[in-house]
């Protein structure tokens, strides 16, 4: 399989390809990651918010009911496998953006995806907070959504960036496979080169980018992390 | 004034309900500074955070200015905890927050205007200190600056009334006494109504007016400073007043042993027990002694032991009265 893989046609043939296409596959993965991301984070910022000060002897404490279906539909959807709850999610890309295939309808099923993951690593995040601080604004007279807002996730700033960083490398390696479902991208150019046609070359120039790609954004989210919290006497 | 009335507390745990309090009934005057002691258990944690119903009691009520704190609706009671305000043994800052944001915080819950705020908050950062660490964060002070912001935090409001909660349990003895004074200011200078849970006997003896005696719960003795402390009647009482003394007390020295008590005596400056040797030909045994000097007055308490065939007892007792603020009597002991 790899026996002529670095032959000068094939490599020829590949820089070719990868000029011409590979800009535009990475601007699409860029693209398709942090849009899906940053839906994933609208929805699962509140929800993980809810998981926390909704349970019993929480700060808003929600009916058990309400608490347990949220709990079941969480698991439910980080259950599924992405390559099956991409086509089970061809409905509602339909009704969303109006078509199934294409990057932009791979959208849906990755903010499907991501989003229930983000809420547990919101939920993980807020768990850490000391809850002596939540006793204290209490004690200063604050109201549930004062203590959400302006303790609970505030304070826990830091700890939110570096598991959203999570969250985004974990995404960037589910549009990879949204390739199959025609999504673009670099797992496009992966898997029609690739897999399809045979040229590896191609395939594991994708695959190095997208490694590059997820050592970038994940420095960058250490760093971020690192830097905006006060606990650490930096200065 | 705060009154606690027939206050219990029961927490419903996994093998059985504990009874954290027991039918508490304290007043509490405005200006004083209040002390509850008892050891680690006793329920002071508990019956404080029962005050701002951050626990809410399992019976009994709490009035505060005659209002029964138990009965408000949130609305209202968020705006008796402003009044109610409260620090804590570990700070309880907001790390992420500089020292001024940190004293802006309740009064952003009170929907204060922003740079209203700033500019009350800068007014508390002088009161506490600490005005060149407005932009500081609290990771970057000690725990001694990291108490007075929080002290400053509590005070934004305006509060009728500081709760603090083993407020210097966490701190050394040179800091703890700086916000000991500290809260003894704000006590004199704002009104301020203050009650103090902890476990340390200095700490009462250092600043309260009025100290409760915690034990399991239950409160079993009560009263002024000087007077509980000079002379425990309760045994958990004896116990945190001076563990030494009452080993001493136990053991069969065969001695009259008189009490001497000094809550801020003048008499740092004389020696009273080798003066007393000099001007009434007594010879005192010093069996246990304990005092510290604040400024020029003496804290403390000592033992002394006199013989026990003649009148010495009686003339040592008439003679350290005379000099200056010392309490002084004779330890009844069943030998």
């Amino acid at each position: 399989m790899f026996d002529k893989l670095l032959a000068s046609e094939a490599v020829s043939e590949a820089v070719e390809i990868l000029c011409n296409d590979m800009p535009f596959a990475l601007w699409e993965t860029a693209y398709v990651t942090v849009l899906s991301t940053l839906f994933a984070v609208i929805i699962g910022l509140p929800l993980g918010v809810l998981l926390v000060v909704g349970e019993k002897g929480g700060v808003l404490p929600l009916p058990k009911w309400l608490m347990g279906t949220l709990n079941v539909v969480i698991n439910l959807l980080r259950s599924i496998p992405f390559l099956i709850l991409m086509i089970m999610a061809f409905p509602l890309a339909r009704l969303i953006v109006g078509t199934t295939v294409g990057t932009t309808a791979s959208i849906v099923p990755l903010v499907i995806a991501a989003f229930p993951f983000v809420a547990r690593l919101v939920e993980s995040s807020l768990r850490e907070l000391n809850p002596n601080i939540i006793e204290m604004a209490l004690s200063m007279g604050a109201s549930p959504f004062q203590i959400i807002v302006k303790v609970m996730i505030p304070e826990s700033v830091p700890s939110l960036i570096s598991n959203f960083t999570i969250a985004i490398t974990t995404v960037l390696g589910y549009t990879a496979m949204s390739g199959i479902i025609g999504g673009g991208g670099l797992g496009k150019i992966a898997i029609n080169y690739g897999y399809y046609r045979y040229k590896y070359l191609v395939m594991l120039f994708a695959v190095i980018i997208l490694i590059l790609l997820v050592q970038v954004f994940q420095s960058l989210g250490t760093r971020a992390a690192t830097r905006c919290d006060k606990r650490i006497k930096h200065k | 004034m705060i009154e606690i009335q027939h206050l219990s507390k029961t927490f419903a745990g996994a093998d059985g309900s504990v009874e954290a309090l027991r039918d508490i009934n304290l007043k509490i005057n405005d200006g004083d500074i209040f002390g509850i002691i008892g050891m680690s258990g006793a329920g002071k944690s508990t019956l404080v955070r029962c005050i701002n119903m951050l626990e809410r009691p399992s019976s009994g009520t709490v009035l505060i200015n005659g209002r029964d704190i138990g009965a408000l609706s949130a609305e209202e009671l968020r705006k008796v905890r402003r009044r109610t305000t409260m620090i804590f043994q570990s700070f309880n800052l907001l790390m992420q927050r500089t020292c001024l944001a940190n004293i802006c915080f309740p009064l952003e819950l009170a929907g204060m205007k922003k740079a209203e705020a700033k500019k009350r908050a800068g007014e508390l950062l002088e009161l506490v200190g600490l005005s060149d660490k407005a932009n500081a964060y609290p990771a970057q002070l000690s725990g001694g600056q990291q108490q007075r912001i929080a002290i400053a935090r509590a005070l934004a409001t305006d509060p009728e009334v500081l709760l603090c909660d083993e407020a210097t349990s966490a701190l050394d003895p040179k800091t703890t006494r700086s916000i000991l004074e500290l809260i003894k200011q704000i006590n004199e200078r704002l009104g301020i109504t203050v009650i103090i849970i902890t476990h340390q006997m200095s700490v009462i003896e250092d600043i309260c007016t009025r100290v409760a005696i915690l034990e399991n719960g239950s409160v079993v003795e009560e009263g002024e400073v000087s007077k509980v402390f000079s002379n425990p009647a309760s045994d958990a009482g004896k116990n945190i007043v001076s563990p030494e003394e009452r080993a001493l007390l136990e053991s069969d020295i065969d001695e009259r042993i008189i009490r001497l008590v000094f809550n801020g005596s003048a008499a740092a400056g004389r020696p009273v027990i080798a003066q007393m040797a000099i001007d009434e030909g007594i010879s005192a045994n010093i069996l246990y002694a304990s005092t510290r000097f604040i400024g020029d007055k003496v804290f403390g308490r000592m033992l002394l032991g006199l013989p026990r065939e003649s009148d010495a007892a009686e003339r040592a007792i008439a003679y350290l009265r005379r000099s200056g603020d010392i309490f002084a009597e004779e330890v009844e002991r069943n030998v």
